[in-house]
């Protein structure tokens, strides 16, 4: 598997320095987990985090901090985190969604509940305490998403099968980001369906008739 | 980075060490004494009262006791680990939001390729160039990207503070952020989507 679209610059630093929320930095975490060279990237940026921490203007403790800090560890027993566990998943080691995805679906691809857009699509919306939304997609394979237009950013990450978008392909770990200028009609690839993370900050906009008439009801 | 000189000529990063291995009392004392109070700072940065901003800065230091086990002089620097523990604290406590990371022992994790030895750059020396390429920057491009590791809402808030329109805060760093991404590794990808 060999990822051609990574995450951008601006992203990786708002994931870095910590201000990009929740449901973005859901997808960013996804990405980093099937990509080693951003992983470096964000090493890289995570380390500025460390200069500039170093650059602050110090603010006094209280007197008795270090004494208050002892009494924490103490409190809390004292003992050092135990090293992270081995998941491993149900079936022999292998698992389709990364870790941070598999948190907020409470299992691998098989645990998700899917909800019906139409025409063969499906979504699962996923919880964030930011006012972004993230949801899974879900595409037969040589279907298309149904027409949508949306205000702001829209990052879609391939988690299985491949999508096309235009002349180009995504696959397995491959993230696109669209703008609100962009009306874009991503196309499964044939042969198996393609799940999607997709994340918005303001809520998919769909063009064609069909789709507007359930959107009401499916509150996409 | 190197701790104020008395008997104690360790490095920040092997006082960490210290801890791990022997629970040594002192050497985390040299490490609160340096960085809990930047700690205490970055949290008032981020918009904490005082005292909810002591409390982080202790709530950091504690995690650091309990988790020194786990650090890896060769992946950070002392300074970069505890921002980031103190970041997810940040982000937990003050945004009330949940911090999504990849996990090396996750299944699904897609491993380092093997370097040759030869090839590998200790991350220490990474460390380093990540300062020198810092100081390269225009002034008004390094203030951008600290401010952005502050700030609550950099954006609006560097922009307020610097006097700018937004729009011009966003190239800003964008253009320090490729600067900076091509200074620490020419063949970087990214910033091309």
């Amino acid at each position: 598997m060999t990822i051609r679209h990574h995450v951008s610059d601006d992203l990786l630093f708002d994931y870095a320095t910590g201000a990009l929320g929740e449901a973005w930095s859901l997808a960013v975490a996804v990405h980093l987990t099937l990509c080693p060279i951003c992983r470096e990237r964000a090493a890289r940026f995570t380390a500025v985090g460390g200069v500039a921490l170093d650059a602050l203007e110090p603010e006094a403790m209280t007197s008795d901090a270090l004494a208050d800090c002892l009494r924490r560890i103490d409190e809390a027993g004292g003992e050092p985190e135990p090293q992270p566990a081995t998941r491993v998943s149900d079936q022999s080691d292998k698992a389709v969604f990364p870790a941070p995805l598999r948190d907020y679906v409470g299992g691998d691809v098989d645990a998700v509940r899917w909800s019906a857009v139409g025409g063969g699509v499906r979504q699962c919306r996923l919880e964030t305490a930011d006012k972004a939304q993230a949801r899974l997609l879900y595409i037969p394979a040589g279907e298309a998403v149904p027409e949508h237009g949306h205000r702001g950013l829209e990052l879609t990450l391939v988690l299985t099968g491949s999508f096309r978008d235009g002349a180009i392909e995504f696959r397995r770990g491959d993230l696109e980001i669209a703008d609100e200028a962009a009306t874009h009609i991503p196309t499964a690839g044939e042969g198996e369906p393609c799940i999607c993370l997709a994340v918005t900050d303001a809520p998919l906009r769909f063009r064609s008739l069909l789709p507007r008439l359930v959107q009401p009801f499916v509150r996409i | 980075m190197r701790p104020e000189p008395e008997n104690d000529s360790r490095s920040w990063e092997e006082l960490l060490v210290a801890v791990a291995e022997h629970k040594e009392h002192a050497a985390f004392a040299r490490l609160f004494a340096h960085f809990a109070p930047r700690l205490k700072a970055y949290a008032m940065r981020g918009g904490a009262l005082p005292s909810a901003a002591e409390d982080i800065a202790q709530e950091t230091m504690a995690a650091a006791w309990r988790k020194a086990h786990l650090y890896d002089p060769a992946k950070a620097n002392a300074g970069t680990w505890l921002f980031a523990i103190s970041r997810n604290l940040r982000i937990d406590r003050i945004r009330r939001e949940r911090r999504p990371e990849p996990d090396p022992n996750d299944p699904a994790f897609t491993p380092e390729p093997e370097v040759a030895p030869d090839l590998a750059v200790s991350k220490h020396q990474s460390a380093e160039a990540v300062k020198a390429a810092l100081k390269d920057l225009p002034e008004v491009q390094r203030e951008a990207v600290l401010l952005s590791f502050y700030e609550e809402e950099p954006h609006a808030a560097i922009a307020t503070r610097l006097g700018l329109p937004l729009g011009t805060v966003k190239s800003r760093i964008r253009l320090a952020l490729k600067r900076l991404g091509d200074a620490l590794d020419p063949n970087a990808h990214g910033a091309k989507e």
